[in-house]
């Protein structure tokens, strides 16, 4: 099942360029003499402009996986390739996504999003912050400090300070995790929204099942620990998707099923 | 970093800074500062006089006394104050200006009130002890989640079954750091109020060894056995810390 | 979805600085209203003790303790005289020198034993052992080496406030979340950028927290200092004056105006934790 999928998969990205390639990585974490795989011999590749999901319960590995690709931290085995080169080290063409916490303390809005822009002329600085805060749709709080701000508007600070720096790839890692179920749906329209204006390539790791139908291109289905991955979905829906439409609905269940979930609560 | 180097660093640097330190000695012919092997000595020289364990016993005396005497009164203070915040407001203003007095400055009021001598000695060490403890105490009571309280209420329990039960379990850990510090500040005055208002004990030591006769052996040697017996104190303190945390569980 | 989205954004928002102001205002009002009220309680209270300290002295057997118009007239006579302002500058400029010195020195390097681990773990015994060792210890060997004098007791305030500056500058850097390292790394910032752009403000919170307590310490023992040291300062105006004639309404005001110094001192230095740049290190919001 593992490699139909993936041949279904490489036929329809040979079109797109492909922008990330991850090849075999594995990873073993070892402590006390204890080790652990955390990850098993994974292969995905992502084309550009693609929304990617990875969808998994907590502590299956798919943040592990996520911090692999963003450079901070080396596989046990394995390696990933992205434009061709191999990845090393965090790197200012992909930016990482924390949850709201990512947003630094200690200053403004403002000084946040222009965070990354130490090499711009002051002008051009000024400009792109204002963009990026609009944006995100923080204008008016310019000048405001983290702490006065809500949970979502501290995530939407944080995506528009990896924006600002125009990356190629964004990874998120649950960013919305910490936030009200309400603000999350707000959230993810936000996303959409700001993906279909910029188009950068994005992966993104959740456990919500929903979530992941809701925005991505491709669903990455993990297992359980040591990860591998089950099944990748394709989501041929276009924006904006109905959440009621029986397409949709017979996406979200075959993940459902794949994961062994029951449909009655 | 592996197990050997945790104390292969640490010996590096102290065999460093002894090699330093007997070099120090040697190369600028200093006739009175001494030398590691003559603090050695100087030590020996102490414990074969029967003198160093008593010092030793004299200067704990005086801290168990006035670090005791802080606790039996600085900690249901400083319940008072931290849960009734009228009485905080009221007399913290008053300990925040005595607070930053030192100890010692209060040296001729203690000897006009006791004397000269141990309880001069005790008292000092009290009020060093004093404040710290009550400023933690009220610290760990005013931080004490609301929902314990109600939950205390909810379930019945009198005032003082709230006190025992609820309160003084949930300020603990913030207590037990107030106790840690005050043990610490009691060691460090014990040493200073020895040195200036009794006969015996570590701090009269380092006074009278360099008064009675330049003895710098013995002053080093003094100095050395504050900072282990201080260390070894607030080992020990810390080892309580860690037991009360692990069976009654730190607050989330 | 997307309409409703940016309504529900815009609706947020305004919310979020509607409610703000009106609170705000609201706020500020009972604030000022509350301050008003909860001053009169602790001056109540001073005032009553003020007055048993007068009943206390009036009705002393043997007549040695001042009352507190005595030492109220004490600080005056010491005003006129020039002694009060001389001594009070001699014991800040001590405190400020041996602070400050104890601070550019003790911060660096506090933060590099925290940042490198195998540095942390070589000097943590040695640290750990003297930090017990009262700097009022230190006074023969400062004499030997220093003579009596303002040296001496700047060597002492520098012992005094060392190890402390170190071991809050240790603690510091435990405590900086890993994230905005990560974060800072991710930007491209180079290791001297990380250092000045997310760890500097990252443990400043931290650090003048420690500042604070070990500006504290060093009052306490700059004190301590002069009355066996020096020949100058508030300290020594304590010992002077019991020594040239029992004059102990000096005594208690010289001891009075310690007190109010240090809280000054303690005062200023929270004020510093209010800034916003370093608030948000302190305690839930």
């Amino acid at each position: 099942m593992l490699k139909s999928a993936l041949a279904l998969d490489e036929a329809a990205n040979r079109k797109a360029k492909t922008k990330l390639t991850i090849e075999g990585v594995g990873m073993r974490f070892s402590e006390h003499g204890k080790s652990v795989d955390v990850l098993d011999s994974l292969r995905l590749e992502v084309s550009e402009g693609e929304f990617v999901c990875i969808l998994g319960p907590s502590g299956c590995g798919k943040s592990t996986l996520l911090n692999i690709v963003g450079g901070f931290l080396k596989p046990t085995s394995g390696a990933v390739y992205i434009d061709g080169e191999q990845v090393d080290g965090p790197d200012p063409r992909r930016i990482f996504v924390f949850q709201e916490r990512g947003v630094f303390p200690w200053l403004t809005v403002e000084g946040n999003v222009g965070f990354g822009l130490f090499n711009l002329p002051k002008k051009e600085k000024q400009e792109r912050i204002a963009h990026y805060v609009k944006l995100v749709g923080l204008q008016g709080f310019e000048h405001s400090y983290p702490q006065e701000l809500s949970g979502g508007m501290k995530q939407r600070l944080e995506v528009a300070r990896a924006l600002a720096v125009n990356p190629d790839m964004l990874f998120l890692d649950e960013p919305f995790g910490a936030l009200d179920s309400i603000t999350r749906l707000v959230m993810r329209g936000e996303l959409l929204r700001i993906w279909e204006a910029e188009r950068k390539t994005i992966l993104f790791v959740t456990h919500d099942i929903e979530e992941a139908v809701q925005l991505a291109d491709r669903v990455v289905v993990m297992s359980v620990r040591p990860a591998q991955i089950r099944r990748i979905v394709e989501v041929e829906i276009p924006h904006p998707r109905d959440i009621s439409s029986p397409r949709y609905l017979k996406l979200r269940d075959s993940i459902f099923d794949e994961i062994g979930l029951a449909h009655q609560v | 970093m592996k197990r050997w180097e945790s104390l292969f660093w640490p010996a590096l640097v102290a065999a460093t800074g002894l090699t330093v330190w007997a070099l120090g000695v040697r190369l600028t012919h200093t006739s009175i500062f001494p030398s590691p092997v003559s603090v050695y000595r100087g030590l020996v020289e102490l414990v074969s006089k029967g003198l160093l364990w008593r010092y030793i016993a004299d200067s704990l005396f005086r801290v168990g006394s006035g670090f005791g005497l802080a606790l039996v009164t600085g900690v249901p203070l400083g319940i008072v104050l931290g849960y009734y915040p009228v009485a905080f407001k009221t007399i913290n203003p008053v300990i925040q200006i005595m607070r930053p007095i030192s100890p010692l400055a209060w040296i001729p009021l203690s000897i006009v009130w006791f004397g000269v001598g141990n309880l001069a000695a005790v008292f000092l060490i009290f009020l060093a002890a004093f404040f710290p403890l009550v400023m933690a105490t009220i610290n760990g009571v005013r931080n004490i989640p609301e929902i314990y309280l109600r939950a205390g209420h909810n379930f019945g329990l009198s005032p003082a079954a709230v006190l025992s039960r609820v309160m003084f379990p949930a300020a603990l850990p913030q207590i037990l750091i107030g106790l840690r510090i005050s043990l610490g500040v009691a060691w460090l005055v014990v040493v200073a109020a020895e040195m200036i208002a009794v006969d015996s004990g570590l701090g009269y030591l380092i006074i009278d060894s360099r008064n009675a006769g330049k003895r710098y052996d013995l002053v080093v040697a003094g100095m050395l056995l504050i900072g282990v017996i201080g260390l070894g104190l607030d080992t020990a303190i810390a080892r309580l810390d860690r037991l009360n945390f692990i069976r009654r569980g730190k607050s989330l | 979805m997307e309409n409703k989205d940016a309504s529900v954004v815009r609706v947020e928002g305004k919310h979020v600085l509607g409610s703000q102001r009106t609170e705000a205002s609201a706020s500020a009002i009972r604030l000022r209203m509350n301050a008003a009220k909860y001053a009169i309680a602790p001056i109540a209270f001073i005032a009553l003790l003020i007055m048993i300290w007068q009943v206390a002295a009036d009705h002393q057997a043997v007549a040695i303790l001042p009352g507190p118009w005595a030492v109220a007239k004490g600080i005056t006579e010491l005003a006129l005289n020039g002694l009060l302002l001389k001594y009070m500058v001699a014991s800040l400029f001590r405190v400020t020198w041996g602070f400050l010195g104890a601070a550019i020195l003790a911060i660096p390097f506090g933060l590099f034993l925290g940042w490198n681990r195998r540095a942390g773990a070589a000097f943590g015994p040695l640290i750990q052992i003297f930090r017990p060792i009262s700097p009022l210890a230190w006074i023969p060997i400062s004499i030997l080496w220093f003579g009596v004098g303002d040296l001496a007791a700047f060597f002492l305030i520098f012992v005094a406030s060392f190890l402390p500056l170190t071991l809050g500058a240790m603690s510091a850097v435990s405590r900086i979340d890993m994230v905005h390292l990560n974060a800072g790394r991710n930007f491209g910032l180079s290791k001297i950028q990380l250092v000045y752009r997310v760890l500097y403000p990252a443990v400043m919170p931290q650090l003048i927290v420690s500042l604070r307590i070990t500006l504290g310490i060093s009052w306490l023992v700059v004190v301590a200092a002069e009355m066996i040291a020096v020949n100058s300062g508030l300290g020594f105006l304590i010992i002077d004056a019991r020594n040239a004639g029992n004059r102990y309404d000096l005594i208690v005001g010289a001891m009075l105006m310690i007190g109010l110094i240090g809280l000054f001192f303690d005062t200023a230095m929270r004020r510093l934790e209010k800034l916003p740049s370093v608030r948000w290190g302190y305690g839930r919001n």
